[in-house]
């Protein structure tokens, strides 16, 4: 069944909860008014006020309570309404739900899957339109999800909710009502952790994750038209790491172009970057490139600023064709 | 500091006009006007698609522009939030410079088009950037008070922000450092009963905002939002109080929310219509229109002359911004460090 | 209305004390270890024996969860952990069962024991707590947690927010004060512009008590009533037990920089130990055969946790990369 990415990730949640009683959703806005990009809408009327909460506006709170309810046997999918307002709640992310398996031994775990809405070019500013994937990369401990498509969409998410470890999954907000596919009606799983490659390609790989996996898609249509063969590989999940697939197609085109939202300086393109340099360098034929966000703090909102931040399928399209004529 | 001691002194005596000369209620009722006035038509542009996004301060007009009337514009400090539009057309923003600031101009005194509409921060006019993760800017009232006093400076810093945000680890951090240290800052929560969609009920076990204060050893005061004179004249005890080295207080000053959230909301899809209505009947413009003719110092003839001055300046501005430039893509990379 | 008071029989009253005693000994060993340069590290429970053990006794332990600081050693003994387990945890062992050895000493933890492990990083315990109470509520179960924490952690914002979640849920919550006086180095004065932290509750609608810290009896029917009322759903207490921090911050802190020996001499004229076994012997439950009694009994299960610890395995290196993610149970 065609659906958008928004509504791939209601029916998901909606499905999930049917099957397992213990999830719970709970965050700012999630219930009554079903989220403000609307993907709970209608939950909380099928599932009642206990599993559909409305929290208080407090961001450590969400976490922090979500953090005690797994342990008490719950599956709480709670909500940020924007990634960008994560910062108040990392204390509880990094330092407590990452690291509680680790020091107690094994013995306490946090299944938690925090959602949260992502990424610019929606007019949103500084403060509705960051990429935060880096940070929470970084974390051991912490698995980080961002699906490009409805369909993986579904099966990241299921597979999150079922992980027992906590899980920040983050929805891309151009995605939410852009992207459109077919979704299966019957549940599936994608493990956390395969990258897909969405394209087969020659020339050049490009390797994304996220929005930009579309907007890359888009490149290497037109590149097509030109004569130049791009393979785009999706990693879905940035920790853990697809390693393989991405030594894969950097082995087999030569020619990589990383491509992420998120500012250049620090970003995971980096990390990615130095995994090819370490385990493909001898298979290269141009070097690595990276096409990202400007390194400035977060994305303006003036519609000429915004465009000249934003990693668009023109951007993509150019720097690829570059590369594949070096 | 003996202009400390003249600016500490209690109002002589409390009397309904608040001790304010006809012409600074005239001036009251106009920044409550052109608060209005400017806010529907940014509201207008953004239903023709001029403008993007709009987030209003409709029914905190008269909480906004009672407290900055009783604040000192040129020695205090606004922290305020995105629903301040009349608090900060009452410090000195100009029409022109709002709308710019919606229309994302490269002269919008703000931020040059790089925030959303209604982050307000004017250099000039002693208004301090605001982001939008809420109640951040109640730490920073704080540190502006705190440096205040470590300079010998009379002046009073005022943090502005909404009952969901006194849910913050940061309101209770902010209130508790400024408590502990005695500082010069006043806190202003401009209850309107609705974080987005969330009632107070489903955010506290309390009724008021006020109860809080309790819990830091400082005044917390309920107060009629919807009057503007009950506003300065609790805001102008409270500014003396600070002035005196008592330390802060805070205000939960009870407003309505007219509109949705932002343009990007309806508030149809969760409050009652029986409830908007009744709150639109509480609208505090009409009221303090209604009470300065009681008084004898308005009538309908000012009103009209007023309507007439506020649609002009509402036209100049918008025109005016509408021929602004647009932020050249070319200044991305500006400002991320000092030059 | 229940009694408060009921259960505390003679004989959990002397257990009661046993406890108190036993964490007041292992607090001393702990020290010692640590002057002679076997613990690297020392946090005691020194002086707030009567808040913690009586609170934990207060409990349907078993049940109940209790969600400690790193202040709880008396806590978590009375919630079941042995001595042995407190000196593997304290020189980092491989069957530390808090830890395994990875955490510092006084960061609490067992599952078995339904004691939360905790960080470092203060209040964020509160939280959790908030959050175990939820599930109980959403499962329907009887269950209550209870978070501890000292008075310096009022002032950070997770402590507002956990408050303020339970409060509006009706969460079965405690959130119980070890108000000592002192974070750190700070006095609560300059923490706070209020002489209770109690009257926060205020600000979130439930009950703030204060109770006497050094009075286990006054300590347990509060914390009686917390649960009692808990359980009822009404929703969460804030209690504030008084006591005080009769050693340093921690082996690496030294309290005479700020604040004076006569103080705490004075503070130590009300040291639960004493005031307990005082009213021990005014009801006749205590005599000089049983103190002694009690006190060897104590000293015994010290010296056997400190010789068990010293021979035990330290964890095996190539166990660092473990348990960073669950591990399938193969």
């Amino acid at each position: 069944m065609a659906m958008t990415y928004l509504e791939a990730v209601r029916e998901t949640l909606r499905q999930e909860m049917r099957r397992d009683a213990r999830i719970i959703i709970y965050g700012e806005d999630v219930g009554v008014r079903g989220g403000v990009f609307r993907a709970t809408e209608g939950l909380q009327d099928e599932f009642g006020e206990d599993r559909v909460m409305d929290s208080p506006l407090a961001e450590s709170a969400i976490i922090g309570t979500a953090i005690g309810a797994a342990i008490n046997g719950l599956r709480p999918v709670p909500e940020i309404q924007f990634a960008d307002f994560i910062f108040p709640a990392v204390n509880q992310i990094v330092q407590e739900a990452a690291r509680i398996r680790y020091r107690s031994n094994g013995t306490f775990g946090v299944p938690i899957v925090i959602r949260a809405p992502y990424g610019g070019g929606i007019h949103g500013a500084l403060y509705h339109s960051q990429s935060i994937e880096a940070f929470f990369a970084h974390v051991p401990g912490l698995k980080v999800v961002m699906p490009a498509t409805p369909y993986d969409v579904k099966g990241l998410l299921a597979a999150s909710i079922e992980d027992e470890d906590p899980v920040l999954f983050l929805e891309h907000k151009g995605a939410y009502r852009s992207i459109r596919g077919d979704v299966p009606d019957e549940r599936y799983l994608i493990p956390l952790g395969e990258a897909e490659v969405k394209r087969e390609g020659t020339d050049v790989s490009i390797i994304s994750w996220g929005m930009t996996v579309n907007s890359s898609l888009k490149a290497a249509e037109n590149l097509a038209k030109q004569g130049v063969s791009v393979e785009v590989l999706d990693l879905r999940t940035i920790r853990p790491l697809d390693t393989e697939a991405i030594l894969k197609t950097a082995k087999k085109t030569g020619k990589v172009l990383v491509v992420h939202e998120d500012n250049l300086t620090g970003g995971f393109g980096g990390e990615v970057s130095a995994l090819i340099a370490e385990h493909a360098l001898f298979h290269l034929d141009a070097p690595i490139r990276r096409l990202a966000g400007p390194d400035v703090p977060a994305m303006p909102y003036a519609p000429s600023l915004e465009h000249a931040f934003l990693v668009t399928p023109e951007k993509i399209e150019a720097a690829a064709k570059d590369l594949a004529a070096f | 500091m003996a202009k400390a001691k003249a600016k500490g002194k209690a109002p002589a005596k409390k009397s309904a006009d608040g001790g304010l000369s006809t012409e600074r209620l005239h001036e009251m009722y106009y920044h409550m006007v052109m608060a209005r006035a400017l806010d529907e038509r940014c509201w207008v542009m953004n239903r023709g698609g001029q403008a993007p996004f709009v987030i209003s301060g409709q029914g905190h007009e008269a909480a906004q522009v009672g407290t900055a009337m009783a604040l000192d514009p040129t020695q205090d400090f606004l922290c305020p939030y995105y629903r301040d539009l009349g608090l900060v057309l009452a410090f000195g923003v100009t029409p022109r410079e709002v709308m710019c600031g919606l229309l994302a101009r490269a002269n919008d005194p703000s931020s040059g088009g790089r925030q959303m509409p209604s982050h307000w921060g004017h250099a000039a006019r002693r208004i301090i950037t605001g982001s939008s993760p809420v109640a951040t800017q109640i730490l920073h009232a704080a540190g502006v008070a705190l440096a205040a006093r470590v300079r010998g400076e009379d002046t009073v810093a005022a943090a502005f922000f909404g009952e969901g945000s006194s849910n913050q680890g940061d309101f209770h951090e902010g209130l508790n450092f400024a408590s502990v240290h005695r500082l010069p800052v006043i806190f202003v929560c401009e209850n309107n009963g609705y974080a987005i969609s969330v009632p107070v009920s489903k955010q506290m076990a309390i009724s008021s905002v006020a109860a809080r204060a309790a819990g830091y050893g400082i005044p917390g005061v309920e107060v009629d939002g919807l009057d503007p004179l009950a506003v300065y004249q609790a805001t102008e005890a409270a500014v003396a109080r600070a002035r005196r080295g008592e330390g802060p207080s805070l205000l939960d000053v009870k407003v309505v929310r007219l509109t949705s959230h932002s343009s990007d909301d309806d508030q149809r899809s969760y409050r009652p219509a029986e409830d908007l209505a009744a709150e639109r009947a509480q609208d505090p413009l009409p009221r303090f229109r209604s009470w300065m003719e009681s008084q004898g110092i308005w009538d309908d003839q000012q009103e009209q002359q007023l309507m007439i001055r506020i649609k002009g300046e509402v036209d100049d501005a918008t025109e005016f911004a509408l021929a602004s430039p647009v932020p050249d893509a070319g200044t991305l990379l500006d400002h991320v460090y000092a030059p | 209305m229940a009694d408060v008071s009921e259960g505390l029989t003679p004989e959990v009253l002397m257990d009661m004390y046993y406890h108190m005693v036993l964490a007041r000994v292992l607090d001393d060993r702990m020290w010692v270890m640590n002057r002679l340069g076997r613990a690297p590290v020392v946090y005691s429970s020194n002086g707030h024996e009567a808040t913690q053990v009586a609170s934990a006794f207060a409990l349907d332990r078993g049940h109940d969860w209790v969600v400690p600081y790193y202040r709880d050693l008396a806590l978590v003994l009375a919630m079941g952990m042995t001595p042995r387990d407190v000196f593997l945890h304290l020189m980092g062992r491989a069957d530390d069962p808090n830890s395994g050895g990875r955490q510092m000493p006084a960061h609490w933890g067992s599952v078995d024991l339904k004691i939360l492990t905790t960080g470092s990083v203060v209040t964020t315990q509160m939280m959790h707590a908030a959050g175990i109470a939820l599930a109980a509520k959403l499962k329907h179960e009887p269950t209550v947690a209870m978070a501890t924490f000292g008075e310096g952690s009022t002032s950070q914002g997770d402590f507002h927010e956990a408050l303020n979640f339970a409060a509006v849920m009706k969460l079965p919550a405690i959130f119980l004060n070890e108000n000592n006086g002192y974070a750190i180095s700070v006095p609560a004065r300059k923490q706070m512009a209020v002489p209770d932290v109690a009257a926060r509750a205020q600000g979130y609608g439930i009950p703030g008590v204060v109770v006497d810290g050094n009075d286990p009896i006054k300590v347990f029917e509060a914390v009686r009533a917390a649960a009692v009322r808990a359980r009822a759903g009404e929703g969460p207490t804030l209690i504030e037990a008084k006591t005080y921090r009769f050693v340093p911050h921690s082996s690496d802190d030294d309290d005479r920089a700020y604040r004076s020996r006569e103080e705490v001499a004075e503070a130590k004229k009300h040291d639960p130990l004493v005031v307990f076994e005082q009213e021990l012997r005014e009801q006749h439950l205590l005599d000089d055969a049983q103190h002694k009694a009690v006190l060897d009994r104590a000293k015994a299960a010290v010296d056997d946790a400190t010789e068990f610890a010293d021979t035990a395995p330290d964890p095996d290196p190539s166990t660092l990369g473990r348990h960073v993610y669950h591990e399938a149970v193969l």
